[in-house]
């Protein structure tokens, strides 16, 4: 096809889908208008009966905990292909002391004041992971925010140009350990509702006082389970990347 | 809708375009980090706090990496090439 052809075409094209989309805009209902039944009735059902004040993690963790243990499962199977897919392409006999004079060297192009600036931001961003994985039935947060800010906390180290400090840190074991315990335990926590409350994933924890650490049932352990998973999940898939780099540099020797 | 709103929205307009825009996938994987601080933002403003924490982390720090490890790989493999086409035609 031509230049001119695919331009005719545009021009014919184009014009309609902006006159669709305007008549599609124009029939939106006004900005802020809510009609939503089921929003209303969980804005209702959720701190009364469940007793967390976070009503989206109530909706993820208990109203709709099932969604989120096929969400969960999606991530998990996908880092397992990643993790998969890359580690074919490494060599068999991969042993980091050899290379790790030329990795360090090809990784340290950090300032003085960004090692610093990382260095503040791993507590930071630790004890934030932390925070938010505790508190996701109580403030906006749980369990996949907590798994992402807490993963981005060794991530800083990276930041520092110290690559290796980071895979001592979290080593790969360590993180496969924790995306699997992660999504063992949400679907644990589901076969516990089967045994006590003879519904997979029902609530079968006390209520406690609303807005109380230990509050909204089994809110708090669905967060820390998925805040595991999503941490580990995480840190494999960049550490799976950047591994990538030392293969190179290996190819180079 | 408020002003603060208006202009989240104008900034992720504006931010997406430009990513769009930028030629060099390098310079382009910087402009979607920055991209993803005015999707933050425009989440924040809208009262989705928890989605601006996902997206704070994702948009502005995961993709990236990732990305970045990628195009590092790629260009790697770009360079090696060109040596053995090189050493080919000698």
């Amino acid at each position: 096809m031509s230049r001119r052809v695919r331009l005719l075409l545009f021009a014919c094209a184009g014009p309609g889908l902006l006159a669709v989309l305007l008549i599609g805009l124009h029939g939106l209902p006004a900005f802020g208008d809510f009609h939503g039944v089921y929003g209303l009735l969980v804005d209702h059902v959720e701190p009364g009966q469940r007793h967390a004040t976070d009503v989206v993690t109530a909706l993820n963790f208990d109203l709709r905990a099932f969604d989120t243990l096929g969400e969960e499962f999606i991530l998990f199977a996908s880092v397992s292909g990643v993790a998969l897919l890359l580690r074919h392409l490494r060599d068999e006999d991969e042993d980091l002391e050899s290379s790790r004079s030329v990795a360090d060297h090809r990784f340290a192009g950090a300032s003085d004041a960004l090692r610093v600036l990382s260095l503040v931001l791993i507590p930071l961003l630790v004890s934030l992971g932390v925070y938010l994985a505790l508190h996701g039935a109580l403030t906006p947060g749980g369990g996949f925010q907590a798994g992402v800010v807490l993963a981005a906390g060794p991530l800083a180290i990276l930041l520092a140009g110290r690559y290796l400090a980071l895979k001592r840190v979290a080593p790969q074991w360590m993180l496969e350990a924790a995306d699997a315990t992660g999504a063992a335990a949400y679907a644990l926590i589901g076969v516990g509702g089967l045994i006590f409350a003879s519904v997979y994933l029902k609530n079968f924890l006390p209520l406690g006082t609303s807005g109380h650490l230990l509050s909204a049932g089994m809110m708090p352990l669905n967060s820390i389970a998925v805040g595991l998973e999503v941490t580990g999940a995480f840190l494999l898939t960049w550490t799976e990347f950047l591994d990538q780099d030392l293969l190179v540099a290996r190819e180079e020797l | 809708m408020s002003a603060l709103q208006a202009v989240a929205l104008l900034v992720v307009v504006v931010g997406g375009t430009a990513m769009v825009l930028v030629p060099d996938p390098l310079r382009q994987t910087l402009v979607l980090s920055v991209y993803g601080l005015a999707l933050t933002l425009l989440f924040f403003v809208f009262q989705a706090p928890d989605v601006a924490l996902s997206e704070l982390v994702v948009g502005t720090v995961g993709m990236p990496v990732i990305i970045l490890a990628a195009l590092r790989k790629i260009a790697k493999h770009a360079a090696m090439r060109e040596q053995e086409e090189q050493g080919d035609g000698e």
